[in-house]
């Protein structure tokens, strides 16, 4: 995604708040740039453009170094996620054992691709590469709950249980 | 615990400790009569462990009169994944029993049998621990896994009680730091990550590194990325004290005073005990200043990855960690002359450290009796995939492929025929049916197209279309190769672009050489170990399963058509 696309963002006062409690919890440790991106991913939801330049001025380290990590890593989001997150697990395991079907399944019924958000905002979808319960496979995780031994006909009713 | 941890100083406290919570434990002459332990890690959690455990809960409170008479506790996962949620009842006048694919009602059935007519819950079919162990663990050589299943992770006194941190006062009292370093040497333990480097050799580098800034690193990568793997989530989750005291051990034959445990994100529970188990480790002086009264000082801390595969190389964790792009840099240096910060790094996986303690404490004769010529020890696999017993087996090295699929891992589920099991996640490669009886080894298992890697085994049957396999590997290349050097960013999606054209039926003859071609020089040319191993899989499936890319390419079928007749197959013996 180029950052032209990304559309502009006004910080809502209570999200200041939590990004500037973030920076000064992790400011001056070495290599405090991934622990506050994880904490605001967490707090605010999404990494905008905005944020991105205020840690870069709080931490003093160039936008394009925080931009940068941002991007590197697939736990961070420029774009908003939905109230609840899904995430496909597309390890070896849950791969031989159909976890592909799964993911077309979802994408087809909610109209997105992985890394997108649904239009109301309700849900967004994530490709993970093994989540380690491979002996589950293939699993589902929504939010912070894990269903195993999914099957295509029946991911949707799970889904949908979180409207 | 109820009352405040003084800081350890001498064997005396940890033998202390030791007896007393083996008294807390005891059966029988104590009043206590049962010891209740369900098993949660996170394969269990997500399976209904949490229910399971209620239910334990409300079962003993409506029983008034045996209520203090039961031990209750929790540990870390068994390794039996097909089995969760599961607990294990030891009680004073029956044998020690594991229970598994738990429910309420079937907890009820054994609080029935156990407590008010004192047998054993047989029409549940218990594994049952001491003699009747289930094939799955009878094969097993629990070294690395010893506590599974026994120990509650949250609680020190618990590893304590298991013989913890005893290899750390042999080590801080009694050894010098290359006495330590010689006995790793002489054991013959290999880094766990999957490259199989010397750790011995990897110690000493680290402790004649001279560092300017008088500083040097223990570090742990825990950034388990290989798809089906999950012992080291497992170990993390169920037995995090291991690998602390492991590193401790490190931290003082290397001559370092700082280090950090990388964790991967996709871990939330394996952060949680591990950050638990730091913070008591603190409490109880065994972290921190003046460990055990010697005079040594070592700190520890987590770091969290963010979701990045190639952050397994080492180089790119140390990045990492610096708050920066996870992204390898060339070889030498090498992390134990310049790592973090431009500093001296240790750096060793989790499994790895994990042995430490019991080569220490036990010897490194003790430890190299089991294993090959070049390969000692045990190794953790993750048996996952088309097997029946899915699970976390450890098995002495030297032990046939065939008997850890067949043995251990029950064979093939529904009945289906074995068609190669894939070792190494995206780095290793496919090992067919003929080569099932080479012993597991590094050298052998290299020998056959693929590394042993950090453990992942996934079992394959007649169902997998190989090139499509290959194609997925390719694919998880492709999305986590980090782009910085042009073999591994370009070449790999020339190689997905053409396995997506041959699974969809559009192949061209030319294709399979091609393939050849471009792996010959992405491994050649690629900067690390992710781009020189990525045409791995791709390779190992093209030397002994061709045949299924000829034939794609030949009727021009996707692998839906083209395997079409298992699936009607499989359809018609469902509706049966």
């Amino acid at each position: 995604m180029r950052i032209a696309d990304i559309p502009k963002y006004d910080l809502q006062p209570d999200e200041i708040q939590i990004v500037e409690k973030i920076i000064e919890k992790h400011k001056g440790r070495p290599g405090a740039l991934i622990p506050v991106l994880q904490d605001i991913q967490k707090g605010v939801g999404f990494l905008p453009v905005e944020i991105q330049r205020k840690i870069a001025r709080e931490l003093g380290i160039p936008e394009k170094d925080v931009y940068g990590v941002a991007t590197f890593y697939s736990f961070f989001s420029m774009i908003p996620r939905g109230r609840n997150n899904i995430r496909i697990c597309l390890g070896t395991a849950c791969f031989v054992k159909g976890g592909k079907k799964i993911a077309d399944k979802i994408e087809k019924e909610l109209g997105i691709k992985p890394g997108q958000t649904t239009e109301d905002r309700e849900y967004s979808l994530q490709i993970n590469r093994c989540l380690g319960a491979c002996g589950l496979a293939p699993i589902v995780v929504i939010n912070d709950k894990l269903y195993q031994k999914v099957k295509p006909e029946e991911v949707m009713d799970i889904v949908y249980s979180y409207k | 615990m109820d009352r405040k941890p003084e800081k350890i100083k001498t064997i005396e406290d940890l033998r202390k400790i030791k007896e007393s919570v083996k008294r807390a434990n005891m059966l029988g002459s104590t009043g206590k009569t049962h010891k209740i332990t369900v098993h949660m890690g996170t394969c269990g959690i997500a399976s209904g462990s949490d229910t399971v455990k209620d239910s334990v809960v409300s079962e003993i409170k409506s029983r008034k009169n045996i209520k203090d008479s039961i031990v209750l506790t929790t540990s870390g996962c068994v390794g039996f994944c097909a089995l969760e949620p599961m607990l294990t009842l030891e009680s004073y006048n029956n044998q020690p029993a594991i229970y598994y694919n738990l429910d309420s009602q079937k907890v009820a059935e054994i609080f029935k049998s156990h407590m008010d007519n004192s047998r054993i819950a047989s029409e549940l079919d218990p594994i049952i621990t001491d003699s009747k162990l289930g094939d799955f663990f009878k094969y097993q050589e629990s070294r690395v896994l010893r506590n599974r299943g026994r120990i509650n992770p949250f609680d020190i006194e618990d590893y304590i009680a298991a013989d913890g941190y005893f290899a750390l006062e042999k080590a801080l009292k009694t050894l010098d730091p290359k006495k330590i370093i010689s006995a790793v040497s002489e054991s013959g333990l290999r880094g766990r990550g999957g490259a199989g480097f010397p750790t011995g050799k990897k110690w000493e580098l680290c402790s004649f590194s001279g560092s300017l800034a008088g500083i040097k690193y223990v570090v742990c990568n825990g950034d388990e990325g290989d798809p089906g793997a999950f012992m080291d989530r497992n170990l993390l989750e169920s037995d995090p004290h291991s690998i602390l005291e492991g590193m401790i051990i490190a931290a003082f034959a290397i001559g370092s005073d700082r280090g950090y445990i990388y964790v991967r994100a996709e871990y939330p529970l394996a952060v949680e005990t591990l950050e638990y188990a730091i913070k008591q480790a603190k409490q109880y002086g065994l972290i921190g200043r003046d460990i055990l009264g010697s005079g040594f000082s070592f700190d520890v801390e987590i770091y969290q990855g963010a979701g990045a595969f190639v952050c397994g190389e080492e180089t790119a964790l140390l990045r990492s960690i610096e708050g920066k792009r996870g992204m390898p840099k060339p070889k030498p240096p090498f992390p134990a002359n310049e790592g973090l910060y431009g500093s001296p790094t240790l750096i060793n996986n989790v499994e790895t450290f994990s042995n430490i303690p019991q080569i220490i404490l036990n010897g490194a004769k003790w430890f190299n009796s089991v294993g090959t010529e070049t390969s000692k020890g045990t190794k953790i696999f993750a048996l996952a995939g088309a097997v029946n017993n899915v699970g976390l087996v450890e098995v002495p090295m030297g032990m046939k492929l065939r008997d850890i699929i067949f043995k251990i891992g029950g064979g093939i589920a529904g009945g289906k025929k074995f068609k190669a099991v894939q070792l190494g996640g995206p780095s290793g490669g496919c090992i067919p049916e003929k080569f099932l009886d080479i012993p597991v080894d590094y050298e052998r298992i290299k020998e056959a197209g693929s590394i042993v890697g950090s453990g992942g085994m996934i079992v394959l049957d007649e169902d997998t279309c190989m090139a499509n396999l290959a194609r997925y590997f390719m694919d998880f290349i492709q999305d986590e190769s980090c782009g910085q050097c042009v073999p591994c960013r370009i070449g790999t999606r020339r190689m997905l672009e053409i396995l997506e054209k041959i699974t969809k039926g559009k192949g061209e003859e030319s294709d399979v050489q091609k393939l050849e071609r471009l792996s010959e020089v992405i491994r050649e040319t690629s900067l690390c170990g992710l781009g020189k191993t990525a045409p791995n899989p791709v390779i190992s499936t093209l030397n002994y399963f061709r045949d299924e890319y000829e034939e794609h390419i030949a009727t021009q079928k996707s692998c839906e058509r083209l395997h079409i007749k298992t699936r009607i197959k499989e359809a018609e013996t469902q509706k049966a």
